[in-house]
């Protein structure tokens, strides 16, 4: 104390102490704020709706139509709900570079913030599944094992074993899942996108869902192991095969080469 | 063995118990099994055994040498694996797979590959060696084929090789299907489905080999036996038949300068071959034991257990039963429902036509030797130029084979070249009947441009590279005439006449009886043989007349 | 084969079926195209300069002291790594640290005797060829001559071809004793009957989802999303589960009833919700890939296509019929259950199928 009292006067003191004075203003504030949280979420909610009408009258309406209502291009977006914009435009499949089989994954066009605008509007048009939150899609705590049951049960038939991806029908196909975030899964299966089916909360829970989500996390994320080696594509015998006729056989005839060749004869002088 | 041996032939003619002094060790040791085995006369007739020295030679080597890798690993595996079809819960060290249901066998060779310490090793290494045992084995027999390896008296031997060939397949599949892994388990799934397709008695074999319905709790219990003692049995005996006929047909060996039908040219087995044959086994399991090292294979836990109602995409077999992954995927759904009975051709139909396809390949040895009625002994290999319709049936049947490669790999293609999976489908049904159509007519045309170039060669001489110009102003470029060794080589070959039938009525009018049988074989032979399929070797009459006149060029 | 007409003219010229093999050099002068003979035997540089040979021998054993080493380094490895350790070795990614300590160890310790082996021959052992003679194989005329009469001997002293009586009855019981065998294989199995015509399904029984093991209302059945549902009763730890999931297995989807073209297919459903068998009738893979939007399902293993608004008849691919469907409605709690077992044998088709 007695030091404390030797500094008072001190020249930063005055500094010091408004400093002081601001930062509890600050917290008092944060700490009193969040009772007007409500109003103002819906103001930029409304906010958010209107930036996304304008986004998309620009970016989607030509194929979605100008209310949603869809068009002989695009399907109607009435009831889709945000998870399925955040799903489609956050991982660049919308808006369509050109008609084919299915949109592929490509460069996202919007940042998050329109993405979001995007798809409070689309929302507004009629209720639907909810962009999950952090916590709904976090791996932690899940049930890994489980996960892989019901990612065997539900998902490998298209994705494969451990979400390579595969081919569907004239050109369709299963894309792989390496990658891909957490959020964007479940939007996914939350959704059906194109032509997946969706698997919604009345089949498929939300804890469901996470034990997938941590499945594929510990079988095909950034730290998974492969002990034996090299995955190969993850792909099975058809790139075995290949891997063993080339880098085995071919490595084989190559010694095989080596052993009957002749050795260099001398030079004859 | 090799050290009794390598002293025999320093051993005095006079036999040991009559000499003064004490042999040494080694050679008493000789004696003794001499006395008992008699392996002094085995040795003088295989001791310095002569091996041609050629890199082709030596495939045939890789299948034994891998075929003796899956046999120490598989003993291994063994040990560890426990072939049984129980429920357990799994609480190895793989997270992913905790608490999961499988059965017993599927949980041993998770803890082969996690709790046994180099189990991983050893059953990469087996598979891996597997892949290649086969692989091989196609490439050996191809090389046998082109170069007519299989003509008189190899026609046995071409036989043991084929069998060895198609038993090695199924040895793989029962192998593959053991671990009980949701891949294999739709592998034995297809299988038993085919079964079932059989006429008349499909359902019953099938109950009989599952002991019930699919999947019941007896196929990995049997399917271990057949994979460990049944088929490798056989095949151990077929192997060692083969090697037995190898060294008693001496082997065959490319023409050149002094090698001819009555020798063969090379080196000794001993020490020679000894080193090389042997070295070579060690270079081979070191490069395989290496490769396990490098790449994973059948990663059964990423796979999962086995559940028929769980599948994934990507479903394959391993490659050598490809092909007939890829006749059952596309052909057509064809079923015929006649008195209650149904045939179900959309399965029956490839399931013949996989044998077949392997048949026709086997049989062709047989087929060609009736057609030019050869009955002499073979040794000197033919470039496959110098037989194109030999090279061209061939061909066309490695086409036919790869076609269905590829339409068993359908989808992965699919996504990997973005193409559509029903359009693949559709490419490998037209391509399997006119590819090896195509492929047949281009290798023809391939080996009489070959045979066209050797007779320009032997003829005018190797193009130099030289341009020489003449004193009237024409630049030509001078031909090297080739060595008495290559000329010989390149005119070693020998070439049929096509078969004639002669004429049907004789001089006194009367109809002949010509067979059904022989005008087919008249036709084959011309086929073979005729104008459009060889090039006629160049005589010594055009070779003298060339060179001795101006021939510079 | 039919060697009567056999075109002894149509072989090649007999200029190799001569005996006297090698053909002797200097013949040039008439043949051009003559053997000249093995050539020369040119020496290595090892052969002429020791030097030269003391290298290949220390290169040789250089080889055999690394696989020495490598073989030090397997056991070191061996002992020195637990077995769960993960290492990254880039360009290969995580992997097993002892796997590939112990796999590239035993390589070398492998390669390199065999490296060595194969230096050494072709380096230091005589590089000098040989030609050793061939024999015909077929035996010689006498030879034939004396096996032939020798089994007439003894085929006529055994007295087989003239007493009838033992011949037959011999063959008879070596043809007859192996059905033992063939007997001792029925109890392999039981006998088909029926077997493959009924599943666990039967009416009333709830159709329970796999994913969350609680009988489905149709509410929770969305269109477009796709359920699995297993017969009510059935667990996982039943001793037979697997054999039973393999009949069983259901696929659950919701298309709008106006979208269903077939009419026994939307008389089976519960206001459009359908429940087709998920075992391929091809050769029996789970099917499953499930386009929502075409309502086509594709199976992984041999691409039969079964399209789901109209009877899930064959589109494309190997399958010869359609996908069983089983009839459902809604029990008085509203869960859905069948109304039946499954009216033709799911699965592959069989001879006895009809």
């Amino acid at each position: 104390m007695k030091k404390l009292s030797a500094r008072r006067r001190h020249p930063l003191a005055a500094v010091v102490v408004l400093l002081l004075a601001l930062a509890a203003t600050g917290g008092l504030y944060a700490v009193f704020a969040p009772a007007d949280k409500a109003q103002a979420d819906e103001t930029a909610q409304s906010l958010a709706i209107d930036e996304g009408k304008k986004l998309y009258a620009v970016g989607c309406s030509s194929c979605h139509g100008t209310g949603g209502q869809g068009s002989s291009d695009g399907p109607s977006l009435v009831g889709v709900g945000a998870a399925a914009v955040d799903f489609q435009v956050g991982t660049g499949r919308m808006p369509l570079q050109q008609q084919g089989a299915q949109a592929p994954k490509k460069k996202v066009i919007y940042n998050q913030a329109q993405i979001d605008q995007l798809a409070a509007y689309v929302a507004s048009l009629g209720a639907g599944p909810n962009v999950p939150t952090k916590k709904q899609v976090s791996p932690e705590g899940a049930d890994i094992a489980k996960g892989g049951e019901l990612f065997r049960t539900n998902c490998a038939q298209c994705h494969n074993f451990t979400g390579e991806g595969g081919a569907l029908t004239h050109g369709k196909f299963a894309p792989s899942l390496e990658g891909v975030s957490p959020k964007h899964i479940y939007e996914a299966m939350q959704t059906g996108p194109q032509n997946m089916p969706s698997f919604p909360d009345t089949t498929m829970p939300e804890k469901s869902k996470k034990d997938i989500i941590a499945y594929l996390d510990a079988v095909n994320g950034e730290k998974t192991e492969s002990p034996g080696g090299l995955k190969l594509g993850g792909l099975g015998p058809v790139s075995e095969g290949l891997f063993a006729w080339i880098f085995g056989l071919g490595a084989l005839i190559a010694v095989a080469v080596w052993v009957a060749a002749r050795t260099a004869k001398a030079k004859k002088s | 063995m090799s050290t009794e041996n390598s002293t025999s032939p320093q051993a005095p003619a006079a036999p040991a118990n009559d000499s003064r002094k004490k042999a040494p060790a080694g050679e008493r040791v000789a004696d003794w099994a001499d006395g008992r085995l008699g392996i002094y006369s085995l040795a003088k007739a295989n001791m310095r055994k002569i091996f041609p020295d050629h890199w082709s030679f030596m495939l045939g080597e890789i299948c034994l040498y891998s075929f003796i890798i899956i046999i120490l690993t598989g003993v291994y595996l063994t040990l560890f694996f426990h072939p049984s079809m129980n429920e357990v819960e799994y609480h190895g060290s793989y997270v992913p797979l905790q608490g999961q249901l499988m059965s017993e066998a599927f949980n041993s060779t998770m803890h082969i590959s996690f709790d046994v310490r180099g189990g991983l090793l050893i059953r990469q290494i087996h598979h891996w060696a597997a892949l290649i045992f086969l692989a091989g084995m196609f490439v050996h027999m191809m090389r046998v084929f082109f170069t007519g390896a299989f003509r008189k008296p190899r026609e046995v031997n071409w036989l043991f090789g084929f069998l060895l060939f198609v038993l090695g397949m199924f040895t793989g599949f029962t192998g593959y299907s053991l671990p009980d892994d949701l891949l294999s388990g739709t592998g034995v799934r297809f299988m038993q489905g085919a079964i079932l397709s059989v006429p008349i008695v499909g359902t019953y074999l099938s109950m009989f080999l599952f002991g019930g319905e699919f999947p019941g709790g007896d196929f990995v219990a049997r399917f271990y036996s057949v994979h460990i003692l049944l088929l490798p049995g056989i095949m151990l005996g077929l192997v060692v038949a083969h090697l037995i006929l190898v060294f008693y047909h001496k082997h065959t060996q490319f023409a050149g300068p002094g090698k001819s039908n009555k020798n063969v040219v090379g080196m000794p087995l001993l020490p020679v071959y000894m080193a090389k044959a042997g070295g070579f086994f060690f270079l081979v399991f070191g490069v395989i034991a290496a490769i396990a090292a490098i790449a994973s294979i059948n990663p059964i836990w990423a796979l999962g257990p086995y559940r028929p109602d769980q599948v994934s995409t990507g479903a394959q077999p391993d490659w050598y039963m490809g092909f007939a992954e890829g006749l059952i995927r596309v052909m057509p759904g064809w079923e015929i429902n006649i008195w209650g009975h149904t045939l179900v051709l959309g399965v029956m139909i490839p399931l013949a036509v996989f044998p077949l396809v392997l048949v026709a390949i086997a049989v062709y040895p047989f087929i060609e030797s009736w057609v030019t009625g050869d009955k002499r002994e073979h040794h000197i290999l033919d470039r496959p130029r110098n037989a194109p319709t030999r090279t061209g049936f061939g061909v066309a049947w490695i086409t036919a084979y790869m076609v269905m490669l590829v339409g068993g790999g359908n989808d992965l293609w699919a996504t990997h070249f973005h193409l559509s999976l029903n359009a693949i489908t559709w490419f490998v049904r037209i391509f399997f009947f006119v590819g090896p159509v195509i492929a047949f007519i281009v290798t023809k045309r391939i080996c009489l441009g070959l045979q066209r170039r050797d007779k320009e060669k032997v003829l005018h001489g190797r193009e130099s590279g030289i341009i020489k110009r003449l004193p009237h102003g024409e630049f030509i470029e001078v031909h090297e005439p080739l060595d008495s060794e290559q000329l010989h080589t390149l005119t070693a070959h020998e070439q049929y006449k096509p078969l004639e039938i002669g004429p049907t009525v004789d001089e006194n009018g009367v109809q002949r009886k010509v067979k059904g049988s022989q005008k087919l074989r008249a036709k084959l032979s011309k086929s073979m043989y005729g104008e459009d399929s060889q090039i006629p070797k160049p005589t010594t009459e055009e070779y003298k007349e060339i060179t001795s006149g101006h021939g510079h060029h | 084969m039919s060697g009567q007409d056999n075109p002894e003219e149509n072989l090649p010229s007999a200029q190799e079926t001569e005996h006297g093999s090698v053909a002797v050099a200097g013949h040039a002068d008439t043949d051009p195209f003559a053997d000249p003979g093995l050539p020369p035997h040119a020496h290595r540089v090892q052969d002429i300069d020791e030097k030269a040979a003391r290298r290949s021998e220390r290169t040789v054993a250089l080889l055999f002291t690394i696989s020495m080493l490598a073989t030090v380094g397997f056991i070191a490895s061996f002992v020195a790594f637990p077995v769960d350790k993960s290492v990254f070795i880039w360009p290969i990614g995580h992997i097993s640290a002892l796997n590939f300590a112990l796999g590239m160890t035993l390589g070398v310790a492998l390669f390199c005797i065999g490296a060595g082996a194969v230096h050494w021959a072709r380096t230091l052992m005589s590089d000098v060829e040989v030609a050793d003679e061939r024999h015909p194989i077929e035996a010689e005329p006498e030879v034939k001559a004396k096996v032939m009469a020798d089994f007439a001997a003894g085929a006529k002293e055994s007295q087989l071809g003239r007493r009838k009586l033992i011949r037959n009855t011999m063959f008879g019981a070596l043809a007859m004793v192996p059905l033992s065998g063939v007997v001792l294989l029925r109890d392999l199995g039981p006998l088909p009957e029926d077997k493959l015509r009924h599943t666990l399904w039967s009416k009333g029984k709830l159709l329970v989802n796999m994913n969350t093991n609680e009988p489905l209302r149709p509410s929770d059945v969305q269109v477009g999303s796709l359920t699995f549902a297993k017969p009510e009763g059935l667990e996982e730890h039943d001793h037979d589960f697997q054999t039973q999931i393999a009949k069983a297995a259901l696929m659950i989807v919701r298309i709008q009833p106006d979208n269903i073209k077939d009419k026994r297919e939307l008389e089976w459903s519960h206001e459009g919700v359908v429940a087709y068998s998920k075992i391929c009738t091809h050769v029996g893979c789970p099917i499953s890939l499930y386009e929502q939007q075409t309502h086509h399902v594709l199976c992984p293993c041999h691409q039969s296509t079964f399209d789901l608004s109209d009877g899930a008849r064959v589109i494309f691919g190997p399958a010869g019929h359609a996908l069983p469907q089983l009839r459902i409605g809604v029990n008085e709690e509203g869960y859905l259950q069948a109304l039946g077992d499954f009216e033709e044998p799911v699965g592959p088709a069989f001879w006895e199928r009809g």
